[in-house]
């Protein structure tokens, strides 16, 4: 054990010096442009910044589906002209439900449903109720799978909202079954991007069904929708003529005439087709600009739109225009997302936070190193020297793997190198009591060091679990404390056993004292 | 100082006799834990927004924080804070308030409380801003139990492959009684229980382990070296040798955390007092607690083998080699 041939020395010097060179962004700034220069990713607690925990409502996915699937029902039913009743989806046991009225017709209601296309193979099942009920049952494994594909998609479409803002690096990462993570450094105030991703923007194109009457229950197929900021409520055809997907673009400007802010949309060539269609043989009839599920506006149709463009007044100021355009660009959510939790801070308090970390950090740190002077003398000191190069490892490997340094991470740096001495005084006073013993000095640092590992290596498994641990169930900052603390145990069984025995060795080598100083 | 060491906790070959205040140990011990998980249970944890949900914000106003004002625009706008306390200096303002019943509504409770405050003392800044979610709030407890209660596991474990069973049964009762010494601890202080506390704990349990073995592995060395020596004089012996050892830990750790707790900022102030109390719980549990609870498991079982092998003569430890 304390024999280090040259291609050892030199291994372990090299890691010291690897560790320093990819340190060394940390301190100063790049020499040349080409170099990789990878800093300390600072965590938001630390950079200032605002870190939003957004929950995809993956009950109206489903509902939706349902809906969409009751429909199905509907438009199959009466193609093969089965009276039914009672047609309704249920979300509560995931399915939709159906009673055909005469029971001759059951085998053909149960074959017309079974012509309705699914999404997924076996996304649901067709069942055969007694009394005359069928239902369309969703299957779980469908259900997941589309819930995963929502979070995707809403992860795509959060990403191109936040683009358009000019946020300058957002970070959007999933987070479980149903979450997503949206992290915006530099970011005081996040009220506006909240208002942004609160909303589903959802925008469609439908005809009013003028025979309803004010006040008169809607037939099937029809629903009573608000008109935004008026207080009226007008009857909408369920059926979408045109889908704000196919949108290309869409830009804020104000209306020509009347100078109030509008917002102006162009067509792809299917959206364009059919918008030309619609407004063609409807000339003279309302159709309604619907975005989650209140009307923007109903206009009538005075003349066949076949150019694929149009503009949509609203009652908005300039930046209702503008977010409105922004969220048709980037497209509709596939489900509402609702923030659950949210953790801003200022970039004053960052700095304030950084300031009292490194306060702390550099006097515990002497703290530490006057103690091991004191209590170890030499051996103290190569421990000190351990320490020093323990903590330059500790950045490199942080700044290597780009992990983000947070407040508790700060507070795990300094507790590390607080119990990373204590494998050099474990070794230390193994040494004091082997030479006391009457062993030579060699013998002493040999039987020392043997003795004394396996003892610091069940120590930092047992800290090591517990950090694990923390990592994987924690969030947010305390995920950075688990994180430096659990880097630093294995630089510590590097640092204090490996590098300061190296010392040790040489020192011996060079001296040959007599006694070791150790009493 | 730069050569030679210049002081040592205690002197060489101590004879203390720590096992004779075993008895005295375990039963205070075992009064503090039992105290501690009646505060526990009343009056309770001081939770933190991260386990009660809620919204805390932080505002730096532009003239020295005009509280009774503030009181007064906060209730005339129908806002029920939970606390409205300036903290650090003049100018910082501390507002919690209760989880509202919908995640919406968190949303815009914090923003009308932005909107009270420009109102009452136009040019105020909102310097931090949590809001937790109460689905969150229960995950983020469950997670920490889940977290603390696997290490505990895994160490139990890891102790039990390691060494006999029964070090590892008197290192985990022993994890037991700090940790809820610690909760108590947390209890009398009103200390706020958050996330970071749980890492507290976790640090603390790992801190202590590695304390604990260390002692037990002097233990399982003499057992070989000692073979007829009685386990209480042999666990005395033990924890006499490695003194020096567990006190010089102890105070590396200890004046890593104490500029933490004096100038390390709000969130850090409250994991490092807690830490400081662990380290010295877990010093003393070390020597009065978990050495005695290994004598009590391991009188006979530890020495089976001891009639069948030939008597050695006893050196003590430290002498002639």
């Amino acid at each position: 054990m304390m024999y280090f041939g040259r291609a050892k020395t030199l291994l372990i010097l090299g890691i010291c010096v690897l560790g320093a060179l990819l340190a060394l962004p940390n301190v100063m700034p790049s020499p040349a442009p080409w170099l990789p220069w990878r800093t300390v990713h600072l965590g938001l607690d630390l950079r200032g910044g605002s870190y939003l925990l957004m929950q995809v409502d993956m009950s109206a996915i489903e509902r939706e589906r349902l809906d969409d699937l009751a429909d199905s029902v509907r438009t199959v039913l009466l193609k093969a002209n089965i009276g039914y009743q009672n047609l309704a989806p249920q979300p509560g046991s995931h399915r939709v439900f159906v009673h055909v009225r005469d029971a001759a017709q059951h085998d053909a209601a149960l074959a017309a449903l079974r012509t309705i296309p699914l999404s997924v193979p076996g996304e649901f099942t067709v069942d055969d109720l007694p009394g005359n009920n069928l239902s369309l049952t969703l299957q779980p494994g469908a259900l997941k799978q589309r819930g995963a594909d929502a979070v995707k998609q809403s992860i795509e479409i959060v990403r191109r909202r936040i683009d358009e803002t000019g946020v300058a690096d957002p970070e959007i990462t999933r987070q479980g079954d149903s979450r997503i993570i949206v992290e915006l450094p530099g970011i005081e105030d996040p009220e506006r991007i909240k208002a942004l991703l609160g909303k589903t923007a959802k925008m469609t194109f439908h005809m009013l069904d003028e025979s309803v009457l004010p006040g008169q229950p809607a037939p099937p197929g029809v629903e009573v929708l608000p008109v935004q900021n008026t207080g009226e409520h007008l009857p909408v055809r369920k059926h979408v003529e045109v889908d704000g997907a196919d949108l290309t673009d869409a830009q804020a400007g104000t209306n020509s005439q009347t100078g109030g802010w509008v917002v102006n949309f162009k067509f792809n060539s299917l959206g364009a087709r059919r918008f030309a269609d619609i407004t063609r043989t409807n000339v003279g009839h309302r159709f309604a600009v619907v975005l989650d599920n209140q009307i923007l506006t109903a206009p009538v149709i005075q003349t066949p739109i076949l150019g694929g463009s149009g503009e949509i007044t609203g009652n908005w100021d300039a930046q209702g225009a503008t977010n409105l355009a922004l969220l048709l660009r980037a497209g509709a959510l596939p489900a509402p997302l609702q923030v659950v939790e949210e953790r801003t801070v200022g970039p004053e308090l960052g700095a304030d936070s950084i300031r009292k970390g490194a306060l702390a950090l550099a006097s515990g740190f002497a703290l530490v190193i006057l103690f091991m002077g004191t209590f170890y003398g030499l051996f103290g000191w190569f421990a000190n020297v351990a320490l020093v190069v323990n903590l330059i490892l500790m950045i490199a490997i942080l700044s290597l793997f780009g992990a983000a340094l947070t407040l508790p991470g700060m507070a795990g740096l300094l507790l590390t190198l607080g119990m990373a001495v204590d494998a050099n005084i474990l070794i230390n006073e193994r040494i004091r009591e082997e030479t006391k013993n009457g062993r030579t000095p060699l013998n002493a640092m040999e039987t020392g060091f043997r003795r004394a590992f396996s003892t610091i290596l069940d120590s930092n498994v047992t800290a090591f679990l517990a950090h694990v641990m923390l990592f994987v169930f924690g969030s947010g900052p305390v995920k950075g404390f688990a994180l430096t603390i659990t880097i630093g145990i294995v630089t510590t069984l590097f640092t204090a056993t490996v590098l300061a025995r190296l010392m040790m060795v040489k020192w011996y080598a060079a001296k040959r004292p007599q006694v070791l100083p150790v009493i | 100082m730069f050569y030679r060491p210049m002081l040592r906790f205690v002197p060489d070959n101590t004879r203390f006799r720590f096992m004779r205040a075993r008895w005295f140990g375990l039963a205070g011990s075992f009064i503090l834990s039992t105290l501690s998980i009646g505060l526990f249970i009343y009056p309770g944890l001081n939770l933190g927004i991260d386990f009660k949900g809620g919204i805390v914000m932080e505002a730096h106003t532009p003239t020295p924080a005009n509280i009774p004002a503030l009181r007064t625009a906060f209730g005339n706008a129908h806002i029920s804070t939970a606390g409205l306390q300036s903290f650090g200096g003049p100018q910082d303002l501390l507002i919690r308030l209760d989880a509202q019943p919908t995640e919406g509504g968190n949303q815009a409770m914090q923003a009308e409380v932005r909107k009270v405050l420009e109102a009452t003392q136009p040019g105020s800044k909102v310097v931090r801003s949590d809001v937790v979610g109460a689905s969150v709030s229960h995950e983020l407890f469950t997670n920490g139990l889940l977290a603390l209660g696997i290490s505990l596991a895994m160490i139990l474990v890891y102790i039990w492959f390691r060494f006999e069973w029964q070090f590892a049964v008197g290192a985990v009762a022993t994890l037991l009684l700090d940790v809820t010494k610690t909760i108590g601890f947390l209890v009398i202080t009103r200390i706020q229980f958050d996330l970071v506390m749980v890492a507290a704990i976790l640090t603390i349990i790992g801190y202590s382990t590695n304390d604990k073995v260390v002692v037990y592995d002097r233990v399982r060395e003499n057992l070989r070296k000692y073979k007829t020596m009685p386990l209480s004089d042999l666990i005395d012996l033990s924890i006499n040798e490695t003194l020096n050892r567990t006190l010089g830990t102890s105070s590396t750790v200890f004046l890593a955390s104490l500029p933490l707790a004096l100038f390390g900022g709000e969130t850090l102030s409250g994991f490092a007092w807690a830490m400081l109390f662990g380290i010295a719980i877990g010093t003393v549990s070390s020597i009065m607690i978990a050495a005695p609870i290994l004598l009590l498991l391991g009188e006979h079982r530890l020495r089976r083998d001891v009639t069948t092998l030939p008597v050695k003569p006893q050196v003590p430890a430290g002498a002639a080699r």
